[in-house]
């Protein structure tokens, strides 16, 4: 039997939320706990997720390090003004360095002239400014400014998490 | 702290995707030559360490909602407090304080865009400070994880 007939797509892809935002045990083989849990065969559990996955509910299904516990507390919020033109394709290029985390596009407003935001990480200051020096030359002629706003405190800093949901 | 040899490459490797197959450790543990036992122990070690954040799926929850990066410049004597106002929002997932005229810098998260201009409006009208507000046009690279390997 499908469980997808006696339960709508939405309410499993919720329940698989609810059961895996934490993190799955580590057993040898999580998916079959997974497949438990749901009362879905293995094979039905990956197709799930899979199916997830490519409609971009899920980013991606990984082992996900705590990397200010593995040592990386310095993290700097780099900003550039990049010329407008050329965004498409230096953006493209900051993303993929891998010490950038996340990278976007954001609107330029009249006191903040930046518009491109990289994320990069690192064990020390040095490490950090060292990465902004390397963006700094990717980016060239095209940026006409730049800023580096390193974090003095988290104050909060939470998964965004779904409340539980009665079902 | 130092990372293992063992643990360094399963993060490097499996931080970005791992496996969606039976007994993925099995197949983790072949492409590093290792066996699954020695996966499974070094995770439990970083569970143990708190340096695993976890194993699973990242969901991205924001995908039908909206959010927006905002900052405030708050001055110095007003920090904590406004931080704490700032916080109390379940909307708001990251706070930071940064060393810049705009020291406060926090993501709101909602259903809509309408949902995330009243959280803005209620804070401006109850701080006396206008956001910045800075919603994402682009993304180039959405937290995929970083490398833990050598600097360029």
């Amino acid at each position: 039997m499908s469980v997808c007939i006696s339960r709508s797509e939405d309410a499993l892809a919720r329940h698989l939320i609810e059961l895996t935002q934490a993190g799955l045990p580590l057993v040898n083989d999580p998916w079959a706990w997974l497949a438990e849990q749901l009362h879905l065969s293995v094979e039905a559990t990956l197709d799930l997720l899979k199916r997830l996955q490519a409609e971009g509910a899920i980013r991606r299904i990984a082992a996900v390090p705590n990397h200010y516990r593995l040592g990386y507390r310095h993290n700097g919020m780099t900003v550039w003004d990049v010329r407008d033109t050329d965004m498409p394709r230096l953006g493209a290029l900051i993303g993929a360095q891998p010490f950038v985390s996340h990278c976007y596009r954001r609107p330029r407003q009249t006191a903040w002239r930046y518009n491109l935001f990289a994320m990069v990480h690192g064990r020390s200051s040095d490490e950090i400014n060292h990465y902004r020096e390397y963006l700094r030359q990717l980016l060239g002629d095209a940026c006409v400014a730049d800023e580096m706003l390193v974090s003095s405190r988290i104050l909060k800093k939470t998964g965004v998490r779904l409340p539980q949901a009665p079902r | 702290m130092d990372l293992d040899l063992l643990s360094r490459q399963l993060m490097d490797r499996f931080q970005h995707e791992m496996p969606l197959c039976a007994e993925p450790y099995k197949t983790m543990a072949a492409a590093l030559g290792c066996d699954e036992a020695h996966v499974l122990t070094c995770l439990h070690a970083m569970d143990q360490a708190g340096t695993l954040s976890r194993v699973g799926a990242v969901f991205d929850h924001r995908r039908a909602g909206a959010s927006t990066l905002a900052a405030f410049a708050v001055p110095a004597t007003r920090l904590h407090q406004v931080a704490e106002r700032v916080s109390q929002y379940p909307e708001v997932n990251h706070n930071y304080a940064r060393e810049h005229f705009y020291n406060l810098w926090f993501v709101v998260t909602g259903p809509d865009r309408p949902h995330i201009q009243r959280v803005l409006n209620e804070l401006e009208k109850d701080t006396g400070l206008t956001p910045l507000d800075l919603p994402m046009l682009t993304a180039y690279r959405i937290d995929l994880g970083f490398s833990l390997g050598e600097t360029p």
